[in-house]
């Protein structure tokens, strides 16, 4: 499986002192697969992101990257990865191709292939034009498309989105989730998508619902249906998410 | 080509560090007016009430504003060691330092690479506080300001190091402020920055033994003596081993299975 997967995760399990943050959670992302991450607040999708990305250390469990094992492979199995955390993580006070060219150094791109990448990137994204602009002149849906091409710069397998969509006005919303679709039709990049909001599944989407740390339904949008025996995707969440209930 | 990959990385980082603090016209100035109020004000004070007997690498006797340079160059170094360490604790709040953290590099080497950053940011800061002081007629020799950049290189490295540590250990920005009260002010105080050790052995032989330990003293012996071309085997070895001993800490500190960074991202 963990061959033809961008992402595996298996048994992987984390607490925070007593308190179980992720209780045996496994799944596995395929490139070309939209995967969103659903949950409520506090089910521990932040959590799984911190380890995915390696800010922290799984003591129990395993996740690999293309095949790479975070722990023993780290710089393999991150440099196939792209992450939108869900904080902005860019220098306001730095344009944007500064930013850019900030990101293409820490993957140890040149500055002709930088250049090159990140034309491409923001072009794809409407935003070459205003290259030289400060972060701080930027609204938040042009912050978030930036951060977007950034993650992509390096040309990753998998690409990680904690909530990108927080706090941006419909449209600038609607541009995001489509961009990100088309990238994992077009360029089939695997894409793992954290979530609460109903509204942003695809019905071509795979989903996986996280709740209290366990994953309480994985698969297409039609499996969780069919599971929950709901009509929508928000009712099949309600009632994976209400405690006693499966 | 991963050793070129390792040099991009670095430089990007210097780069990013060097050209936020020349564009930041705010942090610049401040950054420069501490060491000179300290030498127009008090220094200019304190030259009548405070006696100074020839001592190394002094060969005659001098002004207590000469005397008080290396100690504020070293301050000018201290502060911008907490500085940079602030800027961490704020950037992992604000999440760039997750995009640090998240590059395929070795994470020691991306601290030391925030290190290094910080360090040529705290040289600049440094020569053009020197040049001011050429200018209020305190000039060492020429060649010691070439031989101060060595010194200037390890103390802030080791100053650097040691706010490194201290922002792994940090949860929050609002306790970084109780950690200039217990970490700065001592050390700056409880120095040869201010007074020569013979001096302070005059008053307490306690604190002259801690201002001796200090690793703020040798540092700034370090940078004293360099800029009067001499090199100072003691202080340059202390602030060696201080350095190494700092950055090991700091290491383990941001080790994601060993340090304290579990206990840092909150629950999500």
């Amino acid at each position: 499986m963990s061959l033809v997967s961008a992402l595996t995760v298996e048994n992987l399990s984390f607490s925070y002192g007593g308190k179980k943050a992720l209780d045996e959670v496994g799944f596995a992302i395929r490139p070309g697969e939209c995967t969103l991450l659903l949950g409520p607040n506090g089910a521990g999708k932040s959590t799984l992101f911190a380890l995915i990305t390696r800010l922290y250390d799984a003591r129990a469990g395993k996740i690999e990257l293309c095949g790479f094992d975070i722990k023993k492979k780290t710089g393999k199995a991150l440099a196939r990865l792209g992450v939108v955390f869900q904080q902005s993580t860019l220098d306001i006070d730095l344009t944007v191709v500064q930013n850019l060219n900030y990101h293409a150094a820490l993957h140890g791109m040149g500055g002709k292939l930088a250049k090159q990448r990140i034309q491409q990137e923001l072009e794809r994204l409407n935003m070459y034009e205003r290259r030289f602009e400060k972060i701080r002149q930027l609204n938040g849906g042009h912050r978030r498309r930036v951060e977007i091409a950034r993650a992509l710069l390096h040309k990753p397998v998998l690409l990680l989105l904690d909530e990108p969509t927080v706090g941006l006005d419909v449209p600038s919303r609607q541009d995001i989730v489509d961009h990100v679709h088309r990238l994992a039709k077009d360029e089939k990049l695997a894409v793992l998508w954290a979530s609460h909001l109903i509204d942003e599944v695809y019905p071509g989407d795979n989903l996986i619902v996280l709740h209290k740390g366990q994953i309480k339904a994985a698969g297409s949008v039609s499996d969780i249906l069919g599971q929950t025996g709901t009509a929508s995707v928000k009712d099949a969440f309600y009632t994976l998410t209400q405690d006693g209930q499966r | 080509m991963k050793i070129m990959h390792y040099w991009r990385a670095m430089w990007g980082i210097v780069w990013r560090e060097c050209w936020r603090f020349v564009t930041q016209t705010e942090r610049f100035v401040s950054a420069l007016v501490r060491p000179l109020v300290w030498l127009f004000i008090f220094a200019a004070g304190f030259r009548s009430a405070l006696g100074l007997a020839i001592s190394p690498p002094y060969e005659t006797y001098i002004l207590y504003e000469v005397y008080i340079v290396p100690g504020l160059c070293g301050m000018i170094q201290l502060f911008n060691g907490m500085q940079s360490s602030l800027s961490m604790v704020y950037d992992r709040e604000m999440g760039s330092m997750r995009i640090l953290l998240t590059c395929p590099l070795p994470r020691w080497f991306l601290l030391f690479s925030k290190l290094l950053a910080g360090t040529a940011v705290s040289i600049l800061q440094v020569y053009v506080f020197l040049a001011v002081a050429w200018c209020y007629e305190i000039r060492p020799p020429w060649a010691g300001y070439g031989w101060v950049l060595p010194a200037l290189i390890l103390s802030g490295m080791m100053l650097g190091a040691l706010g490194l540590l201290l922002s792994s250990l940090i949860k929050q920005l609002e306790n970084f402020a109780g950690v200039m009260n217990f970490v700065i002010f001592p050390m700056f105080f409880m120095s040869t920055a201010l007074y020569p050790l013979w001096k302070i052995k005059e008053s307490s032989a306690l604190l002259y033994r801690l201002a001796e330990y200090n690793p703020f003293s040798q540092g700034v012996e370090l940078i004293r003596f360099a800029l009067y071309g001499q090199f100072n085997q003691y202080a340059c070895l202390y602030s060696l081993g201080a350095f190494i001993v700092f950055m090991a800490l700091a290491i383990l500190g941001y080790n994601p299975s060993k340090g304290m960074m579990t206990r840092k991202i909150g629950v999500g």
